[in-house]
Formats: structure tokens, C-alpha cells, sequence
């Protein structure tokens, strides 16, 4: 059985300077009228507010200088998004490539690839999508049946992918495509190929979400021609990257605080005197959070010893996802308020979009039910 | 773990094996004191571990004690050892040396009656908590309590009610935050015992899930059986994960506000994890004679001792509420 570890960890001396800067820009961009803290602020993409903090530094924090990177330390970087998520900062544009993209050109992209394009993540101005699941291959990634074809200087892709988040908007999205026919080995013949979105042959389809929002589309690919030094890692190490960055993907703050500001709004609400039943409610988030930061922060001490906690991380997620869909639900029950969309007061409508966004929580880079797989695996079941 | 917590953990596994057998358990719970275990874990330092060596005890701090406190509930082992802990922290404060006796704690109600004294028959002295006029007060008292009620926890630990009246008091110290304290020390210990047999029902629901074969295959190979145990794993870790915060912050004061996020988060882990064990071990594990039940028991039993997650969670809630929404994420990141 794997021993799950959720070693303690101390932040660097810096943290506390680092999250004083960071808690200060935040409440400048706020003051300054350029956003209003937001529920999955990550899921919020503004460019304008992503180039800013790029200027700050706030991107590729961990990535080599040669890069255009900041070289601090794994737990800095979660210093910093921690606070930016805190503060309900709409960080969506970048963070998909700062998050794992980048690491991945870092540790597999050609010496091209990362001269193009990490420094213009850095900056702020280079976004990424992920292009895994297609229409039959959802959680059973093995699956995918979009081909790759070797050609004259690279590979043409052809097929389609679904739930592609930002396709819209980015300048990038990596691809899983197979390279190899399916052989017994689901898991071999799979090769990730990092995109450029203006290339020819790619068409992109909105696919409108439950609340009506335009997140997430459809990307159709059609004889795409991608340059042998865009192929990530080798030819056919697909899953092993795909699998490699789950860690990165799924024990972050991002996955436990999608729905921070509905609770400090929702405190504002009730008030400094909650009644008995009130304040159990709020203690009980509250102690959910706190010991969720602990383990999450652990994961980010790990990752930066060069660990690869895939197992925790999926813990992690299972546990946090369930407390950001908590959040709401406790709230509307406690204050009896109607949901609300549109023209209504900002609480009513706030309860309502986050909601509306609840069930994504738990499906999103990763299904709870395959979280739990994973931790079974982990426990010597499977 | 430093080598001093594997000395440990390696000596209360010895113990436990030689010597705290199931008949041992069952004549605990029918009233019978282990002596004899009680003088081993004595011989070793166990009973004072939180007092220098040259008072008899094993000279550890808060934290290495409380992880041996985690290994003898893995152990469910019956012996008023979290008790001699906190009664010994108590003591300390209030400026009364430590017997080298087995201790009892226990807070006098309005009447000067003691409620639900863990192992209080048992105990040679008993430290009970006392609010008069003039503010709390510790007192140390020595001799046989009269017995109020002969009650038992959901684990048959004894937990009876006792008065002082027929007892020597051999000290009395003013302690201001007596009774604040008894929670806090209290609270801890619980919920370090209860992330220790959260460890121990998970450990034994796996092995169970991998033995036990139904419908041509163990019931680990199934989905459903598989995602129980993957929630299980979630609360034993959830559980560990909230105690060492409590205990890595606490270089020896325990910080109230992270004992009371352990309790609170462990204490409701408890009763999940107990239910789901007992799901995945069926009809055997509701039988006297498997052992999960030295497990289940104690966590159904200790969630609810020291303050239940609903006491702890009003105790947060009314804490972060008073101090206003915009304190809250500054006052997480501080802890």
C-alpha cells in the first residue's frame, strides 16, 4: 500500500514579504476599479490584468531566467497564486499556461519551443488550452482518436477535441493525438504537440456552458500541420507526460478555493453575531479550509523537492472540489435568500452563479469518481 | 518522524503485542485495571512522558508525546495515558508537582460534582478544574472519590462521575484559564488519538477488502468497495493532516485556534471513517470477536469527548465571524 504522505512543510523566509506585495497589488487593481473580486476567479480571463502580472512577476516563477523566468521557489509561486485566488483576481487568461504548460515545454519542449514561447507566458501575453478529451474520450483518456501523421518536417493532425476551456482566447493548445495505431497497450502510441491556434486547419466552435457562458468549445483539426520541434517529449510519451503533470494540475489552491469569495461574502452577510446553527456551518467550512491549505501547501513542498505526489494530489482535489460545492449550498440554506440571475441585488446573483458553476467543480481535470480510482490504486486495490 | 518518536513508536508496539491482548481489553472494559500493562508503559516513561527524566518521566515535548499518544490508539490501548498527559500539562501550569501516580482530570460542575471522569476509580489522584467567586482554580486531590454514577463511554472506557468530598486536597492553585486549558489539552489528545485509529480502521479495512472474496474475486476488485475505501484514505489523511498542524505550530502551547480546527475537522472524520469501515467489514466487523470494534468504538466515543465537532465548529465560526470577513484569509495565512 502507498503511505500517503502529507509531510509538513515551512514556507521561506521571503513568504512573508511576498505575500504582503502580492495582497497590496491586489487590493491596488481592485481600488483602481480594473476588477471586482470574483467567484473561479481562474476561470476569469483578462488579459489586460494577466499582462499586469506579468509585470509583477507572477508567472513562470519557478522557470530558469534564460526564459524570462523568476527562478523562486515552488512554495513562493504558491504564495503568490494563493493570494491572487484569495483575492478573487481574474487569472484565467494565463493560468492554464503557468500552471502546467510551461513546465511542460520547460521539461520536453525542443529549444525553440522555449525561447518562442515561454517568455511571452511570462509577460503575460501567451495563452495556452489543454486539448485531451474528445468526444469519446473523456475520462478514458486512452481513448483519443485524433491522429497525428508524420509528414515533410513535422506531423498533420486531424480529428476533434472537446471541452477545450479558453480555446477562444488562447494562443496555444497542446494536443494529445495518437501516432501509433491502438495496440494492446492502450497507454503507448499517444504524443503531446503543442498547437498554434492561427495555424491553418483549425476550426473552433463555441460549446455554451449550463449558465450560458462561453468557456468552454470545440476544436476540429484538419490535416493542422505541427513542426517536428513543437512535438513535447518524444514520439509516443504522451501518457507518461500527460500522467507526470497531474500533480501540478490537481493540488493546488485552485481546486479548493474556487468559491473563497461566496464565503467572505456570505460572512458579510450573517454578520459578526451568527446564531449557534450559523456559526457551526461557518466553522466547519472553515476548518475544511484550513486543513485542505495544509495539505495542499504540503503537495507544493513536495513538488519542489522534485516529488511526484499524483496520488495526493488526487486526495486533495476529491476533498477540495467537495468543499467548494459546499460552500453554496450551505449559505443558500442558511440564509433562505433566492437565487437569482440578471437584474438583482450583487448577493442573490452571486449565490446564483456560483451554483450554476458548482458542478463543474468536481468534473473539471478530473472526475471525483477517477480521483477516487486513483487513490484505490494508490491503496494497493487496483 | 525523528529517531526519538521511532524509539518510541517501536517500544509501544512491543508493549501492545506482548502484553495488551483482547483479554486484557475485555477485562478493562469489565472494570479489571491492566496493572501490569499500566507498570510496563511506567518502566518505559510512557505514563510521564512529558516530564523530565530526572522526575521519572521520558523528557519529550508536546508533540512527540501526543505521536506516541497516536500509536498506543492504534493500539486502542486501555490505559488512562492521554489523561496522564493532560493532567500533567495542567499541573504544570498551575505550578503543582506531578505524582508519579496514575492521574485523572475532570472539571467540577455547579454542584462540586465531577462528570464522566476517564478512568477516575481507577486513579490514585484526581485534578479537577474548580470556578468559584474568586475565578478557576486547579486543584490536586488524593484518596478514593465517592462514585456519583458508574458510567462507560462507547468503548466501555470507564467514564464515571465522581465527588471529592471523601478525598484529601494536597493542593490548590488559582489558574485562570483552567478550564480553557482542560478543552484545549483535552482536545488535542483526542483528536491525535482519533487520527491514530482513523489510521488503524483503514489499515484494517484494506486488509479485510483484500481477503474477503465474493462473487469470484476480493471485494477490493470492486468499483463501489473501492471508492469507500478511497474516502476512508481521505478522512484518516484529512484527520492526520489537520493534527499535525495543531502540533507542528504548537512548540509546546498548543495554538487554540488550530486545536480547535483539529478537533472539529477530525472529529467528524471520526464518525465517517468508522461508518465506512464497518461497511466495507459487514456482518464480521459487527462482531465482538474481529477487532475493528477496539477502533470504531473509540472514535464513535472520543469524537463526542472534549467537545463534539459541532462545539468546536460554533467555537470557530463565532471567532471568525467577530472578527469580520476581511480578517479571515490574513488570519488563515498567519496560522
Amino acid at each position: 500500500m502507498h503511505e500517503f504522505r502529507f509531510d509538513p512543510v515551512s514556507l521561506p523566509e521571503s513568504a512573508g514579504a511576498l505575500r504582503e506585495e502580492v495582497r497590496a497589488f491586489v487590493a491596488r487593481q481592485v481600488a483602481e476599479g480594473r476588477f471586482e473580486p470574483r467567484v473561479n476567479s481562474w476561470g476569469s480571463r483578462d488579459p489586460e490584468f494577466s499582462r499586469a502580472c506579468g509585470r509583477q512577476g507572477y508567472i513562470g516563477m519557478c522557470w530558469p531566467r534564460q526564459y524570462g523566468g523568476h527562478e523562486r521557489s515552488a512554495l513562493e509561486r504558491y504564495v503568490v497564486i494563493e493570494e491572487l485566488l484569495a483575492g478573487g483576481a481574474p487569472v484565467g487568461a494565463h493560468w492554464v499556461a503557468d500552471r502546467q504548460s510551461g513546465n511542460q515545454i520547460l521539461r520536453h519542449g525542443s529549444e525553440r519551443a522555449r525561447r518562442l514561447i515561454l517568455p511571452r507566458i511570462v509577460a503575460g501575453e501567451c495563452y495556452f488550452s489543454i486539448g485531451m478529451s474528445e468526444p469519446d474520450s473523456g475520462s478514458d483518456l486512452a481513448a483519443v482518436r485524433t491522429r497525428a501523421t508524420k509528414v515533410e518536417g513535422g506531423w498533420s493532425i486531424s480529428g476533434s477535441k472537446v471541452w477545450t476551456s479558453g480555446a477562444h482566447t488562447s494562443h496555444y493548445l497542446i494536443a494529445l493525438a495518437r501516432t501509433a495505431p491502438l495496440e494492446e497497450d492502450r497507454h503507448a502510441g499517444m504524443t503531446q504537440f503543442i498547437v498554434d491556434m492561427a495555424s491553418p486547419g483549425i476550426t473552433t466552435r463555441p460549446i455554451y456552458n449550463l449558465y450560458g457562458g462561453h468557456d468552454f468549445n470545440e476544436v476540429i483539426f484538419d490535416d493542422c500541420v505541427v513542426e517536428d520541434d513543437m512535438v513535447l517529449g518524444g514520439v509516443g510519451a504522451g501518457w507518461r507526460m500527460v500522467t507526470g503533470e497531474l500533480a501540478f494540475e490537481r493540488s493546488g489552491p485552485d481546486r479548493f478555493m474556487s468559491t473563497f469569495q461566496l464565503l467572505l461574502e456570505s460572512l458579510r452577510q450573517i454578520g459578526p453575531r451568527p446564531d449557534d446553527h450559523a456559526a457551526a456551518e461557518i466553522g466547519r467550512l472553515i476548518a475544511h479550509l484550513a486543513t485542505l491549505r495544509r495539505m495542499s501547501t504540503s503537495i507544493a513542498g513536495q513538488l519542489d523537492r522534485g516529488g511526484n505526489p499524483a496520488v495526493e494530489a488526487a486526495l486533495v482535489k476529491d476533498i477540495g472540489t467537495g468543499l467548494e460545492r459546499e460552500i453554496p449550498e450551505v449559505f443558500r440554506r442558511l440564509l433562505g435568500v433566492e437565487p437569482s440571475l440578471g437584474d438583482s441585488p450583487a448577493y442573490p446573483e452571486n449565490l446564483g452563479m456560483t451554483i450554476l458553476r458548482s458542478p463543474s467543480f468536481t468534473i473539471r481535470g478530473g472526475t471525483r469518481e477517477i480521483l477516487r480510482g486513483m487513490i484505490a490504486r494508490g491503496l494497493g486495490l487496483r | 518522524m525523528s529517531t526519538l518518536d521511532a524509539i518510541f513508536v517501536e517500544t509501544i508496539d512491543r508493549l501492545c503485542e506482548d502484553q495488551a491482548g483482547r483479554e486484557l481489553r475485555e477485562g478493562a472494559e469489565q472494570g479489571r485495571w491492566p496493572a501490569g500493562l499500566w507498570a510496563a508503559f511506567r518502566d518505559v516513561g510512557l505514563t510521564r512522558c512529558l516530564l523530565p527524566e530526572d522526575e521519572g518521566g521520558a523528557g519529550l515535548d508536546l508533540e512527540a508525546a501526543m505521536r506516541a499518544l497516536r500509536r498506543c490508539a492504534m493500539h486502542a490501548v486501555p490505559l488512562p495515558l492521554a489523561e496522564s498527559m493532560i493532567a500533567s500539562r495542567l499541573l504544570q501550569a498551575a505550578g503543582i508537582d506531578v505524582p508519579d501516580a496514575v492521574l485523572a482530570v475532570g472539571a467540577a460542575d455547579t454542584q462540586g460534582q465531577v462528570p464522566r471522569v476517564a478512568w477516575g476509580e481507577q486513579a490514585g489522584f484526581l485534578v479537577v478544574v474548580e470556578s468559584g467567586p474568586k475565578g478557576e482554580a486547579l486543584a490536586l486531590y488524593e484518596g478514593a472519590p465517592r462514585v456519583v454514577s458508574r458510567a462507560r463511554n462507547l468503548a466501555g472506557e470507564p467514564r464515571p462521575t465522581l465527588a471529592t468530598d471523601a478525598m484529601r486536597c494536597v493542593a490548590r492553585q488559582a489558574l485562570t484559564d483552567a478550564s480553557e486549558l482542560l478543552m484545549r489539552y483535552g482536545a488535542l489528545a483526542r483528536s491525535v488519538q482519533m487520527a491514530g485509529a482513523l489510521e488503524r480502521a483503514l489499515q484494517l479495512s484494506l486488509q479485510y477488502a483484500n481477503e474477503r472474496v465474493q462473487f469470484g474475486r476480493p471485494i477490493g476488485k470492486f468499483q463501489a468497495v473501492q471508492h469507500l475505501l478511497a474516502q476512508q484514505a481521505s478522512h484518516a489523511a484529512a484527520a492526520s493532516a489537520a493534527c499535525d498542524a495543531a502540533l507542528d505550530a504548537s512548540a509546546g502551547h498548543p495554538d487554540p485556534f488550530l486545536v480547535a480546527v483539529a478537533k472539529a475537522r477530525v472529529s467528524e472524520a471520526a464518525g465517517q471513517g468508522a461508518d465506512i469501515a464497518h461497511q466495507v467489514h459487514g456482518a464480521m466487523g459487527f462482531t465482538r470477536e474481529h477487532s475493528l470494534h477496539n477502533v470504531t468504538r473509540r472514535l464513535y466515543a472520543w469524537r463526542d469527548e472534549y467537545g463534539n465537532e459541532v462545539w468546536w465548529q460554533r467555537w470557530i465560526g463565532r471567532r471568525v465571524s467577530a472578527q469580520g470577513a476581511d480578517a479571515l484569509w490574513p488570519m488563515l495565512t498567519a496560522l
